[in-house]
């Protein structure tokens, strides 16, 4: 197990030794990294990617280590800022409120963000948020191994837990295999839907929302929380499910992010990942399929994926149903589209019962604004 | 030329196995009208496949008794654990 928290003596001789050294403020994605880095979220990472790593990942999809690892974890800064900084320097890494973590500099690095975009996204457009995002970091990149001496406090402390906790909590409920599933959304009847179907072949499921930075528009991350806790409180068996937290800024990489997302989800000790239609995709970039396919790359990934197609509620089937289980025509389907209850709940309507249980739908309904607005 | 130097870049990461000719010639028999495009990327994919099984279970116990009764605790008072 990965665990880079410094040791008493070791936070010491950094909080005495800070003021003379190098600082950069990290932003929230950041913060967010070294601590996922440093709690085992991102093992075996010990740090950022240095030039060797970053190639890797780009050209083979793995690390220097032969580790399969499909999304660049970098350190960005400006040049500005890189001439303050050496290799082999110790350098200080701030969050908001302070001393966060400690980075041995192994290397400092320029790096090509058209190269990066088209092998990460598959495309250098910047209407793809991800490619977006990357156009906006600082010029040049620091790697190195880091060391943390103060985790953040963090807003849903009860839903933050380590590698580590869940490990420990899935072996003391005696789950041999554990489902994880990726959601950045409250759950409607067809999420319900594929949760259950995996859980029949596992022995628990863990319910995984990313939160971090969002877009506008998109749910709450407090909404998405308790529309979650209201699911389970009503649908699941207390002890058969578990959720928890990923602090994490969707990059919508598709295909590489769902091989990401899995790695995280063997790190929290799942043995399965449901991956469905479209996973991590954004728009019309990716073929909805292809972060399915992508799993043929890695025989060494250490965690299942479970497929699952586009599905629907068929009124004649009486229930949710796909492309291999229900053989009637499409005027007898309703679709779980996100468009259609993002409409619904703006109208403040319910959505029916076929799409969404009625204790989540008006949970959400009673909120004035369920979205991210600024 | 950006390609060029990434391919060259690629090639120094791999290294020469031995294998009989005769296991060779089956490999390529066997790959034939799969995605595998050569013998040396389907013996790479096969033998990922066997060392990730080996490092599966070196990890059986990876937590000492003090971090389990520490998180165990904190398993409890968060309502994950009675
Ligand atoms: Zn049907």
């Amino acid at each position: 197990m990965i665990n880079l928290s410094l040791k008493a003596s070791e936070k010491e001789r950094i909080i005495d030794q800070a003021k003379e050294l190098p600082q950069i403020e990290l932003r929230s994605d950041l913060v967010n990294d070294v601590e996922n880095i440093a709690n085992g979220v991102f093992s075996p990472l010990e740090g950022f990617f240095n030039n060797e790593d970053l190639e890797l990942c780009l050209f083979e999809k793995r690390l220097s280590n032969d580790f399969p690892w499909t999304i660049p974890i970098i350190l960005d800064i400006s040049e500005e800022r890189s001439k303050e900084i050496q290799e082999d320097d110790e350098i200080i890494l701030h969050n908001k409120n302070g001393l966060l973590a400690v980075m041995k500099v192994d290397e400092k690095y320029k790096y090509d963000k058209q190269k990066l975009a088209q092998y990460v996204f598959g495309t250098t457009e910047t209407n793809h948020p991800g490619v977006a995002r990357v156009f906006t970091l600082g010029d040049v990149l620091i790697g190195g191994r880091i060391g943390l001496v103060n985790e953040t406090k963090r807003q849903y402390e009860q839903y933050n837990l380590k590698p580590i906790e869940t490990r420990i909590l899935f072996k003391e409920k005696g789950w041999r295999t554990v489902v994880g599933f990726q959601t950045r959304n409250p759950p409607h009847i067809g999420h319900e839907y594929v949760q259950k179907t995996a859980l029949t072949f596992t022995d628990g499921i863990f319910i995984n929302p990313v939160i971090g930075k969002k877009k506008i528009g998109d749910f709450r991350d407090d909404v998405i929380l308790a529309s979650y806790e209201e699911l389970m409180k009503h649908y699941y068996l207390k002890e058969r499910a578990v959720m928890s937290i990923l602090n994490f800024d969707m990059r919508y990489a598709g295909p590489r992010e769902a091989i990401f997302h899995a790695i995280v989800r063997k790190n929290f000790g799942c043995s399965h990942i449901i991956i469905g239609r479209d996973h991590a995709g954004v728009g019309n970039y990716y073929d909805p399929y292809a972060a399915q396919d992508i799993f043929e790359e890695f025989p060494d990934l250490g965690i299942f994926p479970i497929f699952f197609k586009a599905f629907f509620y068929c009124k004649r089937c009486g229930g949710v149903a796909n492309e291999k289980t229900c053989p009637h025509s499409e005027t007898d389907h309703i679709s779980f589209s996100g468009s259609k209850i993002r409409k619904l709940i703006c109208d403040k309507k319910l959505p029916p019962e076929e799409i969404m249980r009625p204790e989540v739908a008006k949970l959400i309904i009673c909120e004035e604004n369920p979205f991210v607005s600024e | 030329m950006a390609e060029k130097k990434d391919d060259e870049k690629q090639r120094k990461k791999f290294t020469t196995v031995s294998i009989p000719t005769p296991l060779f010639r089956k490999v390529e028999e066997r790959i034939k009208d799969t995605g595998f495009t050569s013998v040396s990327s389907y013996v790479t994919y096969v033998l990922r496949e066997i060392v990730a099984e080996g490092e599966k279970e070196e990890e059986e116990h990876p937590f000492s008794e003090e971090d389990e009764e520490r998180v165990k605790e904190r398993l409890r008072r968060l309502g994950y654990l009675e």
